[in-house]
């Protein structure tokens, strides 16, 4: 085995780091030619209302199902804890800004990155490899409007809508498990959560997450359909970068929402 | 002046990489207006690259690729969308839209460039199919169509606008006997009824030589011959001779480059 010198080795990081720029440059390019402009085949609302349904409605019932497992647990974790404070009547409270404030956006995010951003990376790749894009360019459409973009605006459009309804569903899941199931009085559970959950601070923030974890991911899936090796194995590994990158962005961009929103409460 | 006239496509000193490889260094290449041109040579020589210059999908380092009297590497992104629909592309795979049925993949072209109404591309539609066999074909999807049908479903969408250039990426690779006779007529047949010009990019020597008026010889990044194919057939070069006539050992060796032999099975490597 050949052992690289240290030159070879910084020469190596230098390579990949430019990789790496060179990748973020050409996705940048990609999304601006894709974002604006129109696609010059017509029939633009067609093609985005068919997106919509591929990418939105196609994803609603794991969306439904998550949000209320993820409603119902956090209900009867919440009310275990709150019960020995004799404060049972905060869970609806407890539910309502944990969905709101995180779970919703970022759960949302993280099963939109592997429903519907592995669905788009594997059509365009497949696309690619089926030479159904240059086979486009050569008609005179440019695959970056006609195929690109209603994807990424069906993305951007599905996905707070998607949160909204995690965040409904959610909330309802916990009201059966703590009200119907566990005894809180129901007059309590939707008290607490009417006046502490802030229209502007949980409301507003929640599906600001939500807007900016869409474009992320739908970016970031379109992109790699976009740009993969158009070989079977190239379309697989770029359907693995799509869910792994998506979920990394998702939560290290929550972390930085996180904290420019609340950090200083 | 003459000499865009008589060739649709010209290049001038072609150079293209991948990566740190050469792929073409310094290629000229005039392809005749009105004929059939073969671009012919081993598997991994490059044609489809070549094929992808002409068509702009990919820029050349160095050089000049002139289509119908425009230098495309100079042209503006939607310049070329617009110089695109002077040529048709037949692409190996077909490439047909797998959510349109045969009828809409025919008609998607007239959709998107001309505002004619519904009857008049339904009957641009038929006869294009009619013109390669399939118009009994119309309401079928792509996957459930064989893979020769496949390409005269691309192929009638390629002459839907009545391209001047019409290029075919491999059109024989994988076809069966008919399908393969079909294909080389419909060339022919195409080029000669609507006066285009084809550039067929093919490493299958008998078909190809079968109807093309010119060939090039393509290898090592540069044209290794040209000429009719009788030319091809009867020239000197050794490496055009071996390609033509199909021989298994000669510039192009048999064996990959490998240590000596003996040594290797003595284990001195």
């Amino acid at each position: 085995m050949h052992k690289r010198s240290l030159f070879e080795q910084v020469g190596l990081l230098g390579r990949a780091a430019i990789d790496v720029i060179e990748a973020l440059g050409r996705s940048a390019l990609f999304l601006m030619h894709a974002t604006f402009g129109r696609s010059g085949a017509g029939g633009g609302f067609q093609l985005l209302v068919k997106q919509i349904h591929s990418i939105g409605v196609l994803s609603l019932p794991i969306i439904v199902v998550s949000g209320l497992f993820i409603g119902m647990v956090l209900a009867l974790q919440g009310y275990n804890i709150l019960v020995s404070y004799g404060s049972e009547q905060a869970v609806g409270q407890l539910v309502a800004l944990t969905l709101l404030r995180e779970l919703g956006p970022v759960v949302t995010g993280l099963l939109f990155a592997g429903r519907a951003g592995s669905a788009l990376t594997a059509e365009i790749g497949n696309m690619k490899s089926t030479e159904q894009l240059s086979s486009l360019e050569m008609i005179g459409v440019d695959p970056l409007k006609y195929i690109i973009a209603p994807r990424l605006w069906a993305g951007f459009l599905s996905m707070p809508l998607l949160a909204a309804i995690f965040n409904v569903v959610g909330i309802w899941g916990a009201a059966m498990v703590a009200v119907d199931w566990l005894g809180v009085y129901d007059g309590s559970f939707w008290a607490s959560m009417q006046s502490s959950v802030d229209l502007y601070d949980d409301v507003v923030n929640g599906a600001i997450k939500s807007i900016a974890f869409a474009f992320v991911v739908t970016w970031i899936a379109v992109f790699q359909g976009y740009d993969c090796e158009p070989t079977s194995e190239g379309i697989g590994r770029a359907t693995t970068r799509t869910v792994v990158y998506a979920s990394l962005a998702v939560l290290g961009l929550d972390f930085i929402l996180t904290a420019l929103m609340f950090g200083d409460n | 002046m003459s000499d865009s006239n008589d060739y649709a496509v010209t290049l001038k000193g072609v150079s293209f990489k991948r990566g740190s490889r050469s792929i073409f260094n310094n290629v000229d290449i005039r392809i005749p207006r009105g004929k059939v041109t073969g671009i012919m040579g081993p598997s991994g020589c490059g044609k489809t690259t070549l094929l992808r210059l002409i068509a702009a999908q990919l820029r050349p380092e160095s050089g000049e690729v002139w289509v119908n009297g425009h230098n495309l590497p100079q042209l503006s992104r939607s310049e070329l969308f617009e110089m695109r629909k002077e040529m048709g592309v037949l692409f190996q795979s077909g490439a047909l839209f797998t959510d349109l049925d045969v009828f809409e993949n025919v008609a998607f072209p007239l959709r998107v460039h001309t505002k004619l109404p519904d009857e008049m591309v339904r009957d641009i539609v038929l006869m294009k199919l009619q013109a390669v066999g399939l118009r009994g074909a119309i309401d079928l999807m792509p996957d459930e169509l064989s893979g020769g049908m496949k390409r005269r479903v691309a192929l009638a969408r390629a002459i839907a606008l009545d391209p001047q250039i019409l290029m075919y990426d491999e059109p024989f690779v994988g076809q069966d006997p008919i399908a393969m006779g079909v294909l080389v007529r419909l060339i022919r047949l195409l080029n000669d009824a609507l006066g285009i010009t084809s550039i067929v990019v093919s490493h299958d020597l008998a078909e190809t030589a079968s109807i093309a008026d010119y060939l090039y010889v393509v290898g090592d990044g540069q044209v290794l011959g040209e000429g009719t194919p009788e030319d091809l057939m009867n020239s000197k070069n050794p490496r055009v001779t071996q390609f033509m006539k199909g021989l298994p050992d000669g510039p192009v060796p048999f064996h990959f480059p490998a240590p000596d032999y003996r040594n290797d099975l003595l284990g001195r490597r």
